[in-house]
């Protein structure tokens, strides 16, 4: 699950990871109030939207004044920032933070996820903060700087203080580095978080650390033991459809293309859209019904396949396994029978009771296609999409 | 011969007395599985479907003689169940349960690597089969064929449907192996590859991967040096977005990396055969192998 940057800054600020002084705003009239809370010569207004690089597209701002914060955020909110994380449709702008502004002396990088391949968290920090660190992880590999945390041990503050003086920061700051990355490290584990990111991590004038932007996200398989955290879900910043198929546990991504696919299992789900594409289609969803759907769950699977507009036909892949072919035949026919789905439908199925799923399909009298093949079901239904 | 299960793997359920342990353990049963008793805490001294139920896994393993366990335990208690089976000294645990927090992994990861002696499978996985001999987990015996083609692979039924592409060409298997779709797993592909490259009945391996981490590549340039036997390879989501969790925990291009066409470029550099269609993983095998 990902939240907003004030969020996020207000978790670590919890834990002790020092973040300047800021609030949200809702509307205008709250973001002139706050900067008159905040004084001082300078404020930035920033875009609150589930995406990076939003100073570029215009969603952070420098204000001299309250009356000029208010000015911002009421142009800001409401419009839809574009940036290269959100696609060209961009995203509406519904909350504005409103922070203090700083004297930055130098940005620099710092960050703790998940190693997969080592099965511990790592800390990662790189003097070359405030910019896109794909792209210096891709062009300049040997500026990132990363240590392996023994779990059960936690941070321990030598690994902090190389980390510290290989970004360049002096006996002073390095001590403040110490309690940060221990603060962030406290942040992951207490938050279950898939990845904790400070870019850029500021050092002020003055010599101290901020975290001047911050993103968190949540592993969603620990969300269960977080109720506070679950709060922080921001459902505008998902897809409608998306939300509508999470109250069915039925895991879907919404695409772009014109041919709905129904799966059963994750793999087997993204093989469906790879073949569609090799057949020379595009996949209008990932869709993966689960390993023991009911024939309730394939009708709400089908409802929310046909609240695509941009759906031309729909293949369904079903490999039976402890999800019998009959029954998804059952569920597929009472749906279709229910909502009346207007767009030719391709089923391919295979495995536990397939016999009896073909035959039900057979005698419905309705016009399904079926294929008995990945490959073949997925020629027919490039075809039949047009 | 196959790896990891046969005939004298003897298999106790962790969560039996539950809807899907019960269901498994009946299936496992009827395939021939010697299934000698079950684990659920605070049930113990009764008897479920005929099978003796247990508080702890030592309790288990100490009456039964057990030397595997398969877990059907909710994801909160999955984790600890997962270290019970490893304390209790069992030779292979495999964890099926799906959404185990990953810190809870974590955890159990560093607790089996002070138990050199228990191999795990998943979690999130469908478990294991060796075709007419014995299976561990949920991957349906009447799709499988005894023979001599090893697969190892991050999905469930993208497994099954590698089975049956075998199956349907006649040619069998030694042993399908789910390893599973988390981020944290127990036994990876390299680790299988091994298992399928000691063992002398197997002749050639499907391999499947997914979008996600670097086990592919890892797995990809470990062949190169390692692997003597011919390998088919199928990775899923080369149509994935970046981004996006795509069904399983661990799927996810993030950060630019993990992308299928780096794992493809990795595994066709190491000699493999790696098919673009999920429909020619069958037809590949019969390739490489001339039959």
């Amino acid at each position: 699950m990902k939240i907003h940057e004030y969020q996020a800054k207000a978790i670590l600020a919890r834990h002790g990871v020092p973040v300047p002084n800021g609030e949200v705003a809702f509307n205008a009239i709250e973001a002139n109030e706050i900067a008159k809370r905040l004084g001082g010569s300078v404020v930035v207004v920033k875009a609150q939207i589930h995406a990076g690089g939003r100073g570029k597209g215009g969603g952070v701002k420098l204000a001299k004044s309250a009356d000029e914060a208010e000015r911002i955020a009421a142009d800001m909110i409401g419009m839809t920032l574009v940036t290269h994380q959100t696609g060209p449709e961009g995203r509406v702008v519904q909350r504005v933070l409103v922070e203090e502004g700083l004297q930055m002396a130098r940005e620099l990088y710092v960050a703790l996820l998940l190693d997969r391949a080592v099965g511990k968290p790592a800390l990662m920090a790189s003097a070359a903060g405030g910019m896109d660190i794909e792209e210096v992880a891709a062009t300049t590999p040997e500026k990132i700087i990363r240590v392996h945390i023994e779990p059960g041990v936690g941070i321990v503050p030598f690994e902090a203080r190389q980390i510290g003086f290989a970004i360049g920061l002096d006996g002073a700051q390095v001590n403040k580095f110490v309690k940060l990355a221990a603060a962030l490290y406290e942040t992951f584990i207490a938050t279950d978080a898939s990845m904790v990111e400070i870019n850029p991590l500021v050092v002020t004038a003055s010599g101290d650390l901020l975290a001047l932007d911050a993103k968190v996200n949540f592993d969603d398989n620990a969300l269960y033991r977080h109720a506070d955290l679950r709060d922080l879900r921001d459902t505008a910043e998902e897809d409608p459809l998306e939300i509508e198929a999470s109250k069915f546990s039925l895991n879907y991504i919404h695409l772009d293309g014109n041919i709905g696919c129904m799966v059963n299992g994750a793999g087997l789900a993204m093989a469906t859209m790879d073949i569609i594409k090799l057949a020379g289609g595009e996949p209008a969803n990932f869709l993966d019904v689960g390993g023991g759907a009911t024939a309730e769950q394939i009708r709400n699977a089908f409802k929310i396949l046909m609240s695509d507009k941009n759906v031309k036909a729909v293949l369904i892949n079903i490999f039976g396994g402890i999800l019998r072919c009959d029954v998804l035949a059952q569920g597929v026919i009472a749906a279709v029978k229910e909502l009346g789905v207007p767009v030719p439908i391709v089923i391919r199925m295979e495995g536990t009771n397939v016999e009896e799923g073909k035959r039900l399909l057979k005698v419905s009298g309705m016009n399904f296609t079926t294929a008995d093949s990945m490959g073949e079901a997925a020629t027919k239904v490039v075809q039949l999409a047009g | 011969m196959s790896v990891l299960i046969d005939k004298s793997t003897r298999l106790i359920v962790q969560g039996l007395t539950g809807r899907e342990g019960t269901f498994h353990a009946k299936q496992a049963a009827a395939y021939g599985t010697t299934v000698v008793g079950g684990v659920t805490p605070g049930k113990g001294g009764t008897t479920h479907e005929g099978w003796p139920i247990f508080h702890t896994v030592h309790d288990a393993v100490k009456e039964t003689g057990a030397n595997a366990s398969v877990i059907f335990v909710p994801p909160p208690f999955a984790a600890d169940a997962v270290m019970e089976a490893a304390d209790a000294g069992l030779a292979l645990v495999v964890c099926i349960t799906e959404g185990i927090p990953t810190l809870d992994m974590m955890r159990a990861m560093t607790f089996l690597k002070a138990r050199p002696a228990t191999r795990l499978i998943g979690p999130n996985c469908p478990g294991l089969i060796s075709p007419g001999k014995a299976k561990a987990g949920i991957i349906p015996g009447h799709i499988c064929k005894e023979g001599r083609i090893g697969i190892v692979s991050k999905s469930g039924t993208l497994t099954y449907e590698a089975i049956h592409q075998l199956t349907r060409i006649g040619m069998g298997q030694t042993t399908c192996i789910g390893i599973g779709g988390d981020p944290l797993i127990g036994t990876s592909h390299i680790d299988a590859l091994r298992l399928f490259g000691e063992d002398p009945d197997t002749d050639a391996v499907i391999m499947i991967g997914e979008i996600g981490g670097t086990a592919e590549e890892d797995a990809a340039a470990w062949i190169k040096t390692h692997f003597k036997k011919p390998v088919v390879a199928f990775i899923a989501g080369q149509t994935a977005p970046p981004g996006r969790r795509m069904g399983h925990a661990g799927a996810i291009i993030a950060g630019g990396k993990g992308t299928a066409a780096e794992k493809m470029a990795a595994l066709t550099a190491s000699g493999v055969t790696v098919v673009k269609s999920p429909a020619d993983m069958g037809s590949a095998i019969q390739r490489v192998l001339g039959t």
